[in-house]
């Protein structure tokens, strides 16, 4: 069998783990946090009834300080008896192989046999664009090229602040294969929103099943956009080739190769 | 320069970009000046005192800029027909806007009957207003007098909760902790918006409605608490997007200290249209000067989507533009903050050098300039501990190279705004940083055939050749073929160029004559070349 976790000491029970500070099952974790109330003895007194409110035992305040107006501001180190079953542990992972940017290029012209069409924004109010830039310009990000430089992918990063109607408008223009939404802003879930209200107007023109469409952003899970109505979902230091290869896939599983999208009954 | 050079730069070389950027400047002031914008007209309303919203919200110097633009007639500026109206009715500036909300005058059809008293009150109250502008310089200085200056090197932090009355609490609680700036981060999207919201607001995404009402919020907190720290806590906003001048004047009316203003910045990363925002930039720099507020220039955010290593020399070459562009409408070298950052790649083999080099070559082309130094975003990670780390290099940049305005690094940067404790634990790490390493610039000197001053004049003889293909093709055409930030944006397209009028020959503006005689612009007009 092979040896998951830890190894060259007595190995973790898989299903009872819990956090190593320096002891295997010592249960130690670190946490910081400010209270608003008056920097002092009390203030400290609450901090540690805090952590063990929390569950957590033997808390040590290591640090306090003084934020002002009435906040005060602890760094504190404590204990949880808390543990996990990692044997139960299921994680929803985006599907397919991954791929190089030479092997999805390979794989379009053989197996769509056209370029495809990749739709990139940033949409609603957020004006966030370093992360669809990352992914859809020629320069790409962590020396990885974005889609731009895609041989047998036409991208267009279409920017910030594009509402989801301009958004669908354009996936007509370009006779899109895949949308592909940023969202950084997610101050009230704002982007969950945005989000939802895309698919939404997917669904209502008929379009949610004529496309590939993800999301991705820093605070964007596979999950997360699953839930949402999405393809998939990329969060961060995805690279241009596990979002171009995901959709490469998916427009060849899905029979999405030869359609066009129409509006009306009308090729657009 | 050459003699106090730490980097042994070229004084000609300087001299010669500056004279490049000069006549970039030059040739936009034919344009701007012989043009106006629904903004400004609505700035003009403001300078007068006009404020408020009518029953559906909009505000009042929007209601009456529509009426004259849509008759057609704003090309001879909406203080003509508002003057005259005044005067026909005996009636204040707010009195006439609200008659015109009300629908019980309409100042695009009103006919002007008495075009020299209109005129002549247009004179008067426009000289008030610009008098106004100037009180408020004035009341600064003397607070800072009294309370005494902020730091040196001034420590900028930023509040966005959405929520002014969250964002005044935490401002003060910034200030106790050693800030001297305090930026409210406006509300994603409010650039695009082609009016001003109204009154205190509690709701926004990723920052705060700059009103006017907001603005006062946060001006009587920081007063308050400068008066217990006995320190003078400067007060920052956006005063950036379509509503540009207007903000300008807000500002001016309500004692902020600093102002983003930046019309390359909002063509390049708003696709703001920019013909619009350069005639809207023109008069807002004007109120800023006047009005004794810093601007800070968005050169940093270039790094942000072009690289940090190889586009340098853009930044540099921006900030000369800015420099001369802010000259023109009357603003002093001590005003201006020009933007630049702290963003190559942390993995990157001395990029510390690389950072150092390009903080001090700015510090030396820019030597009675303010600089807003901006900290890492583009590769910070959700890895706190490291970006705590990033941030310190930052900081030691800054001590070394003396920025006049740090805009602290969050650790949680890239991860969401900043919580109570990351402004504390940033202002901590630089007031250690700037006072154990107070005095490095001055003790360590460069190699003359080193990394840091070779890659310095690398990027002076880029900026060079940069500039003088703009001067060459002109502005608007360098922005078009992405020259700056890697962005392209045309002079006709992005949003807000409907909003541009061109100016009849009988344009009044008493207001705009006002500011350039206040800051003697037309005097100085023919000497720019000399300016540094």
């Amino acid at each position: 069998m092979a040896i998951i976790g830890r190894t060259g000491a007595t190995p973790p029970d898989l299903t009872r783990v819990r956090p190593y500070g320096d002891t295997l099952d010592d249960g130690a974790v670190q946490l910081s946090f400010t209270l608003p109330v008056p920097f002092g003895d009390e203030a400290r007194e609450a901090a540690r009834l805090m952590a063990i409110g929390m569950g957590l035992t033997e808390p040590s305040i290591y640090h306090a300080a003084d934020l002002g107006e009435g906040y005060s501001f602890f760094i504190v180190y404590a204990r949880t008896a808390v543990t996990v079953d990692f044997t139960k542990v299921v994680v929803p992972k985006v599907e397919g192989r991954r791929m190089t940017k030479t092997e999805i290029d390979t794989f379009i012209a053989e197996q769509v046999g056209r370029k495809l069409v990749l739709l990139g924004a940033c949409t609603g109010t957020d004006a966030h664009t370093v992360g669809i830039d990352a992914i859809m310009n020629l320069k790409g990000i962590s020396g990885e090229k974005g889609l731009e430089s895609y041989h047998e992918i036409e991208a267009h990063n279409l920017g910030s602040q594009v509402s989801n109607e301009a958004l669908i408008e354009a996936a007509y223009r370009y006779n899109a294969d895949a949308l592909l939404v940023s969202q950084i802003v997610t101050q009230k879930d704002i982007h969950k929103t945005n989000l939802t209200e895309l698919i939404e107007l997917l669904e209502a023109e008929g379009l949610r099943d004529k496309l590939v469409v993800v999301a991705g952003g820093p605070r964007i899970g596979h999950e997360l956009a699953l839930e949402l109505g999405y393809d998939a979902g990329f969060g961060p230091g995805t690279l241009a080739p596990d979002v171009a290869g995901f959709v490469a896939q998916q427009v060849v599983a899905r029979g999405l190769a030869t359609r066009g999208l129409l509006r009306g009954g009308k090729a657009v | 320069m050459s003699a106090a050079s730490k980097l042994f730069l070229d004084e000609a070389k300087v001299a010669r970009a500056r004279a490049s950027a000069s006549n970039i400047a030059d040739s936009l002031t034919g344009f701007v000046r012989a043009r106006t914008t629904v903004a400004v007209e609505r700035t003009l309303l403001r300078l007068l005192g006009v404020d408020g919203i009518e029953e559906q919200g909009i505000p009042l110097p929007n209601v009456v800029v529509d009426q004259v633009a849509r008759a057609g007639r704003l090309d001879r500026g909406v203080m003509l027909p508002f003057c005259s109206a005044m005067a026909a009715l005996g009636l204040e500036p707010q009195q006439v806007a609200e008659a015109a909300a009300r629908g019980e005058l309409d100042l695009g059809t009103w006919e002007i009957h008495n075009e020299a008293e209109a005129r002549a009150l247009g004179e008067r109250i426009g000289a008030d207003a610009v008098a106004r502008v100037g009180r408020t310089a004035t009341e600064r200085r003397e607070r800072m007098a009294r309370l005494g200056p902020p730091n040196e090197t001034m420590l900028y932090v930023i509040v966005a909760t959405g929520n002014i009355f969250e964002d005044a609490v935490q401002g003060k609680a910034a200030a106790v902790q050693g800030a001297d700036v305090i930026a409210v981060i406006r509300s994603t999207g409010q650039s695009l918006l082609d009016f001003v919201p109204y009154g205190e607001t509690t709701e926004g995404f990723g920052g705060t409605y700059a009103t006017q009402a907001n603005f006062r919020v946060m001006r009587t907190a920081l007063d308050e608490v400068g008066e217990r720290i006995n320190r003078y806590v400067l007060l920052t906003n956006y005063c950036s997007g379509l509503c540009m001048p207007e903000i300008a004047a807000m500002g001016a009316l309500e004692r902020l200290d600093m102002m983003l203003n930046d019309a390359l910045y909002g063509i390049l990363f708003r696709d703001i249209n920019p013909e619009r925002t350069l005639i809207d930039q023109y008069f807002s720099r004007m109120i800023n000067a006047h009005a004794g507020v810093i601007i800070n220039t968005g050169e940093d955010n270039y790094l942000t989507t072009d690289d940090a290593i190889e586009a340098t020399h853009t930044v540099l070459a921006s900030q000369l533009i800015n420099e001369q562009l802010a000259f023109r409408s009357g603003l002093a070298p001590w005003q201006l903050g020009l933007g630049h950052a702290f963003e190559m790649d942390p993995a990157a083999r001395d990029g510390f050098l690389m950072e150092l080099a390009q903080a001090q070559l700015v510090r030396e082309v820019f030597p009675d300039h303010k600089l807003k130094y901006m900290p890492p975003t583009r590769y910070m990670t959700g890895n706190v501990f490291k970006g705590y780390v990033q941030d310190a290099m930052f900081n030691l940049v800054t001590a070394w190279t003396k920025q006049g305005i740090q805009l602290l690094g969050m650790h949680t940067e890239a991860m969401h705004t900043p919580h109570m404790h990351d402004r504390h634990m940033a202002i901590e790490s630089a007031r250690y940083i700037l006072n154990n390493a107070a005095s490095i610039g001055d003790e360590v000197e460069f190699r003359r055939d080193g990394l840091v001053v070779r890659r310095a004049h690398e990027t002076v003889e880029q900026t060079i050749g940069l500039l003088e293909e703009v001067e060459s093709m002109g502005l608007f055409e360098a922005l078009a073929a992405g020259r700056f930030a890697d962005v392209k944006r045309r002079r006709d397209g992005g949003r807000g160029r409907a909003g541009v009028v061109v100016r009849a020959a009988d344009y009044f503006n008493p207001i705009e004559a006002g500011l350039r005689a206040a800051l003697q612009l037309d005097a100085n007009e023919a000497s720019h070349g000399n300016h540094r």
